[in-house]
C-alpha cells in the first residue's frame, strides 16, 4: 500500500535544510530581541514624539510583507550598495530586523505593565535608573512579555521558510526539491511539518515551564 | 533636618502645593492631615526628588533636594518612603525585597544585608516569611514588608503616604501599632494619614492641609482640641 522513493540521503538534505532553517532562526530571534530590547526601551523612555522617527522605521518592517522585504532588500544590497553579500547573510539581516520590529513592540508593552508605584519604591530606595531597570523592571516585563516573546520565536521560525527568495535552501526549500524529483508532495510535505514540530515543541514547552514556574512566585 | 521653605509645585495647570512651609526636626514626627486633592501626598514625594517643584526649596540635611548637582540616588538612601499601594516587588521573596537594595545600591554582602533584613522583618512581625513570595501577604503583610525594606537602609527620616488607606479596616491596627513603634523608637517621620486618632497619639505636632496651603499646625492638643482655621474646624467635625 505505501511505497517511497525517498532515500536516506534525501532524509540527510532535509535534516541539512531543517539546520538552516534552526540556524537562520537562531541568529534572528538573538540579534532581533537584542535590538527589540533596545529599540523598546528607547520608545519608553522617549514617549510617542521623540520616538516617531523610530516608531515609523520600526512599523515598515511590521507592515510590509517579509517575502518583498528580502527581495528588496537583497537587490538593494547588489545593486545599490554594489555589495557582494551571500543571501545566508541578507536573509538573517531581514530576519533580525523583522524581528527587532515586533519585539519591540512586546518589550514597550511589558515595560509598561510595570506599575508605577514598584517603580518609585525601587527609586525611593535609592536605585539608580539603571538598577530600577535591571533588578525589577526587566524581571518583571519578562514574566509578561515572555507569551507573546514565544508566539514571535515560533513565528518567525515558520517565516523563515520565505528566505529561500534569496537563494537560502532551508526546510520548506529542501523539500520542494525532493518534491520535484520524487513526485510525492504530500508524503514529503508531511515530513517537512514533523520537522518543523521537532524544532518548535522544545520552544513552545520551555515557554510553558518558565510561564508556569514564574506563576508560583 | 528637614527645610520646606515657600514649595509651589503644579501638575499641568492645577497647582497642588501653593508656598508650603515647614521644618521638621530630628526625632520630630510630624502628621499631615486634610482632604483628598489638598496636596499632603505630593509633598512627600517632593521631599524625596520623586515630584520635581514649580519654586521654593526643600533642604535635607542641608542638602537641596531639587538642586541639579544633587546626587538624588545618595539622598535618597536616608530617606525612606511608604507608598499607600502596595509596591513589593513580586517577583522576589520577602527577604530578597529587603535585601536587594541594601546590597546593590549599598554594595553590602548578602550575608550582611540578611542579617539587617531578618532584624527589621523580625521587628515588623515578619521573621516567619523570609522565603514567602509578596503575593501570598495580605496587605498589612505588604505594607510592613515595605516599612522593613525602608528601614534596611537605615534611613534617618521615614515618610508615610497613607500607609493604611489601601488596607481591610482590620489590617490598619497591625501597620499603625508598627507606626508607633517607630515613632517611640525616636525616628523622624512625616505620615500623611486620615487616622485621626492615631495621629493624636504619635504626633509631636499635626499640620492641616487644605488646597495645596497649611492652613494650621499645632501640637496634637492644639489641633483637635482647639482648631483656629475655620476649615480644620469643618475638617474635624467632618471626620468625627
Amino acid at each position: 500500500m505505501f511505497d517511497t522513493a525517498l532515500s536516506a540521503n534525501d532524509l540527510v538534505f532535509l535534516a541539512k535544510g531543517a539546520g538552516i532553517t534552526i540556524v537562520v532562526t537562531a541568529i534572528s530571534v538573538v540579534i532581533g530581541t537584542i535590538l527589540g530590547i533596545i529599540f523598546g526601551v528607547i520608545r519608553v523612555q522617549l514617549g510617542a514624539v521623540l520616538s516617531a522617527p523610530l516608531t515609523l522605521f520600526l512599523d515598515i518592517f511590521r507592515s510590509v510583507p517579509l517575502l518583498i522585504q528580502l527581495v528588496l532588500a537583497n537587490a538593494f544590497v547588489g545593486m545599490v550598495l554594489q555589495l557582494q553579500l551571500s543571501g545566508f547573510f541578507v536573509a538573517c539581516m531581514v530576519l533580525s530586523l523583522y524581528t527587532s520590529a515586533y519585539c519591540a513592540e512586546i518589550v514597550r508593552g511589558g515595560i509598561d505593565a510595570v506599575p508605577t508605584v514598584t517603580r518609585r519604591a525601587a527609586r525611593s530606595l535609592g536605585m539608580s535608573w539603571g538598577q530600577d531597570m535591571r533588578y525589577i523592571v526587566m524581571p518583571l516585563a519578562t514574566r509578561v512579555a515572555l507569551p507573546s516573546w514565544i508566539g514571535l520565536a515560533l513565528g518567525v521560525m515558520k517565516d523563515s521558510a520565505l528566505v529561500y527568495v534569496v537563494q537560502v535552501t532551508e526546510l520548506l526549500k529542501s523539500t520542494q526539491i525532493l518534491i520535484t524529483r520524487l513526485q510525492e508532495p504530500l508524503f514529503l510535505l508531511l515530513i517537512c511539518g514533523a520537522f518543523y514540530f521537532i524544532i518548535s515543541f522544545p520552544l513552545a514547552r520551555f515557554g510553558g515551564y518558565l510561564e508556569k514556574r514564574w506563576s508560583n512566585d | 533636618m528637614i527645610e520646606i521653605q515657600n514649595v509651589r509645585k503644579s501638575f499641568g495647570q492645577l497647582e497642588v502645593l501653593k508656598g508650603i512651609d515647614l521644618n521638621v526636626e530630628k526625632g520630630e514626627v510630624v502628621t499631615v492631615i486634610g482632604g483628598s486633592g489638598s496636596g499632603k501626598s505630593t509633598l512627600l514625594t517632593c521631599i524625596n526628588g520623586l515630584e520635581p517643584i514649580v519654586s521654593g526649596k526643600i533642604l535635607v540635611d542641608g542638602t537641596e533636594v531639587h538642586a541639579k548637582s544633587t546626587d538624588l540616588n545618595k539622598l535618597r538612601q536616608k530617606i525612606g518612603i511608604v507608598f499607600q499601594q502596595f509596591n513589593a516587588f513580586p517577583h522576589l521573596t520577602v527577604m530578597e525585597n529587603v535585601t536587594l537594595a541594601p546590597r546593590k545600591v549599598l554594595g553590602m554582602g548578602k550575608a550582611e544585608a540578611e542579617a539587617i533584613a531578618e532584624k527589621h522583618l523580625n521587628h515588623v512581625g515578619l521573621g516567619d516569611k523570609l522565603g514567602t513570595y509578596p503575593t501570598r501577604l495580605s496587605g498589612g503583610q505588604q505594607q510592613r514588608m515595605a516599612i522593613a525594606r525602608a528601614l534596611a537602609m537605615s534611613p534617618d527620616y521615614m515618610l508615610f503616604d497613607e500607609v493604611t488607606s489601601a488596607l481591610d479596616p482590620q489590617l490598619v491596627g497591625e501597620v499603625l501599632e508598627t507606626l508607633k513603634m517607630l515613632a517611640e523608637e525616636g525616628m523622624t517621620m512625616i505620615l500623611v494619614t486620615h487616622e485621626m486618632s492615631f495621629a493624636r497619639d504619635v504626633s509631636d505636632r499635626v499640620a492641616f492641609f487644605h488646597k495645596g496651603i497649611m492652613a494650621e499646625i499645632g501640637t496634637p492638643a492644639e489641633l483637635f482640641e482647639n482648631p483656629q482655621h475655620p476649615e480644620t474646624q469643618s475638617f474635624l467635625a467632618s471626620v468625627r
